[in-house]
């Protein structure tokens, strides 16, 4: 049988560093195909027009939606404790989601953000059963997070391998080592200070887990937007090998990019673990998912290249906003998949339905 | 360079064997032709779907959605089964393939004429056919009692001494390799996998050929979800929950490249086969059943791993062959 994959050196030699991540990262190869006499505009949109149709303003006009819809939609929901217990759906996914924009960004992905807070929690339980206090389990929960990160991220930069498979494999091997240690058992009984991370107050509604996801949204904004490491993050997911020949160390920074994805994925260890009082091998199971659909709702391309922050921010809001509101008004949480779902699609097509509408009439 | 790819599935091949000899020399009756019948039987439905899923990886897509579309088909057929014992079963499996093939259609015209990344259309479609699950059976299940003899027993009968299960796991594969090595489709798969680009100018329609590989991989769900419920003989919401992993985990320990252009429907075969072995293989030797998912990671690192060094190698030869034509 002869092969027709014999042809394609240069897209070996290219593809290896750059978007070899995702699975659809060589498409952007497609959208260089023939633009067909395209005519460039006169002149750029003022910065005013592009702040009004940004993709982080039609998050907003989709938040204020479903906020307002929400209001009208069940009498429970316009009070400061309901808008609080509200940012428990989504915080930890949230916080995680930070990191893997990042990781996106430079056109890589992990799966396996889940199963790390599924090791890292099983372990805190196993350090609990040797009589550890809370600030060695806070201490293996993160710790964890960031070997688990560094493993994954030796896998990709290290041997080279594609992202999306070390991280469906370490997906398996995580949470299989969890499920080693616990079986079919539960680890309970943690201790009461420890709790207060995943459900404690700051003041009056303000929740530890809402303080510390601002802080690390404001940090990552930073990293991302106003750093030189964060150019670079852009550099690499738009092209990774002109950014090599640039000067950018493209391995150690998604080597650093898995790490901070597990440091991540271990404080959302510690604040789930915290809030739910015990750990199961099957914790946070499917989140993985969740937060891949919110750094995507959030406008960064899953290509590779861009997105912001901001945007990351916006669509964790929202799919707290829907999942709390349908919460509300006893839909159960396997239909409010669909809505997720859909949200996911159909905020991704509209942009592109317009395009093309738009590309129609001239 | 045929036989550098011969030795991929060859060696998964050894791998598994040296799985069953391994095992064999403590239990001999594992090796036992009725045993290993079993598994062949028991894996039937993932090597279906690893097939399925390759076609779509061979177009350097990702179908995440595919073990929802099998609930939510098996849910469909199992309800109407319920409700209409009359229905001869072989209309209703026809139905399921028709449904699957709908569903998948779904993805694929996504993909197609909207040119959505797929990874992020199946990761929605994943969440919203399992939502529909639940909103089709109002979150309830369907038993055994619902469902008509005929509908459970049909899979467990036997042909030439195969149960009918594993005889719809032989069709699958074959019609597969057919389209695969014999039809224009199965070579586009394939051209479009290695350079999207060289295939447009070669007269492919990419996003239309990606569009019938989800169709197939839809189809092929659609086809397991019938399977799937009258082999377990439960229909739930929870049916199939996060198998989608497992079948792209088959495909990767298959040697099939995630970046597409590369995989055969052996190797698909194999990995899943192997998967199968090893799941087999645990409760035999006394390892508790909770080892499964650290062993299926452990082999897909350790497979990923051993088919990066094959296609470096290979990208190696290429360049010099390149260099000696010019």
């Amino acid at each position: 049988m002869s092969r027709p994959d014999a042809n394609s050196p240069s897209l070996q030699g290219g593809g290896r560093h750059g978007a070899d991540g995702s699975v659809s990262g060589r498409n952007k190869a497609m959208t260089d195909i023939p633009a067909n006499g395209r005519r460039l505009p006169d002149r750029l949109d003022n910065p005013l027009k592009s702040a009004v149709l940004s993709w982080e303003s039609l998050l907003v006009l989709v938040a204020l939606g479903i906020f307002v819809a929400n209001s009208f939609a069940s009498p429970y929901f316009l009070n400061a404790w309901s808008l609080s217990d509200l940012t428990f759906n989504f915080t930890e996914k949230a916080l995680i989601a930070l990191a893997m924009a990042l990781v996106i960004i430079t056109g890589e992905i992990d799966l396996s953000v889940a199963s790390i807070i599924a090791l890292a929690s099983t372990l805190m339980g196993l350090a609990l059963q040797y009589g550890a206090d809370t600030p060695t389990l806070v201490a293996v929960g993160v710790g964890v997070g960031i070997l688990c990160g560094a493993f994954n991220g030796f896998l990709v930069t290290g041997l080279k391998l594609p992202s999306i498979v070390v991280t469906i494999g370490t997906m398996s091997l995580f949470r299989g080592i969890a499920f080693i240690i616990l079986g079919d058992q539960s680890f309970k009984g943690y201790p009461r200070d420890f709790a207060w991370f995943g459900q404690g107050y700051v003041w009056w509604v303000i929740s530890f887990e809402m303080v510390l996801f601002a802080v690390f949204a404001v940090i990552f904004y930073v990293l991302l937007h106003h750093t030189v490491f964060g150019r670079r993050v852009y550099a690499i997911g738009n092209n990774a090998t002109a950014a090599q020949f640039s000067g950018v160390r493209v391995d150690r920074i998604k080597f650093v990019l898995f790490c901070l994805t597990g440091l991540m994925s271990g404080i959302a260890a510690v604040l789930l673990t915290a809030r739910l009082g015990s750990t199961r091998p099957s914790i946070a199971q499917g989140f993985e998912l969740e937060v891949i659909t919110m750094v995507v709702l959030g406008g960064v391309s899953i290509l590779g290249g861009a997105g912001s922050i901001v945007g990351v921010v916006l669509a964790a809001l929202i799919i707290g906003l829907v999942t709390f509101g349908l919460g509300l008004l006893n839909v159960p949480g396997i239909v409010m998949s669909i809505f997720t779902g859909t949200l996911l699609i159909v905020v991704i097509a509209l942009p592109i339905l317009y395009r093309m509408w738009k590309e129609r009439r001239t | 360079m045929n036989r550098l790819l011969k030795t991929r599935e060859i060696w998964l091949a050894l791998a598994i064997l040296a799985v069953i000899v391994l095992v064999t020399l403590r239990f001999p009756r594992f090796s036992q032709p009725s045993n290993l019948l079993t598994i062949f039987n028991d894996t039937s439905i993932l090597m279906m779907l690893a097939l399925g899923q390759m076609a779509v990886i061979l177009t350097r897509s990702i179908d995440l959605s595919m073990a929802s579309n099998l609930a939510l088909t098996g849910m469909i057929v199992a309800m109407t089964n319920a409700a209409f014992p009359m229905i001869p079963i072989p209309l209703l499996i026809a139905g399921c393939i028709v449904v699957g093939a709908v569903l998948g259609g779904f993805n694929g015209i996504l993909v197609w004429k909207l040119d959505i990344p797929p990874i992020v259309v199946t990761l929605g479609t994943l969440t919203i056919f399992r939502g529909l699950v639940f909103v089709i059976s109002g979150g309830a299940w369907v038993n055994a009692a619902q469902m008509s003899t005929e509908f459970i027993q049909l899979q467990r009968g036997s042909f030439l001494g195969l149960p009918i299960l594993s005889w719809f796991a032989i069709v699958v594969a074959g019609l597969v390799y057919v389209l695969m090595t014999r039809t224009p489709l199965g070579r586009a798969f394939y051209a479009i996998g290695v350079n999207p680009t060289a295939s447009v100018y070669t007269g492919i329609d990419v996003g239309r050929t990606k569009f019938l590989a989800f169709v197939l991989s839809g189809a092929i769900s659609g086809l397991c979800g019938y399977l799937w419920i009258s082999r377990y003989v439960i229909a739930s919401v929870e049916v199939a929950g996060g198998y989608e992993l497992t079948i792209v985990a088959a495909c990767v320990i298959g040697g099939v490249s995630i970046a597409g252009g590369i995989g055969t429907v052996a190797g698909a075969l194999l990995g899943a086969l192997f998967l199968g072995v090893v799941n087999n293989a645990l409760p035999v030797i006394g390892v508790s059943p909770f080892w499964q998912m650290a062993i299926s990671g452990a082999a897909i690192l350790l497979a990923v791993v051993l088919n990066a060094r094959g296609e470096r190698s290979r990208g190696r030869v290429i360049l010099k062959k390149a260099e000696g034509a010019a």
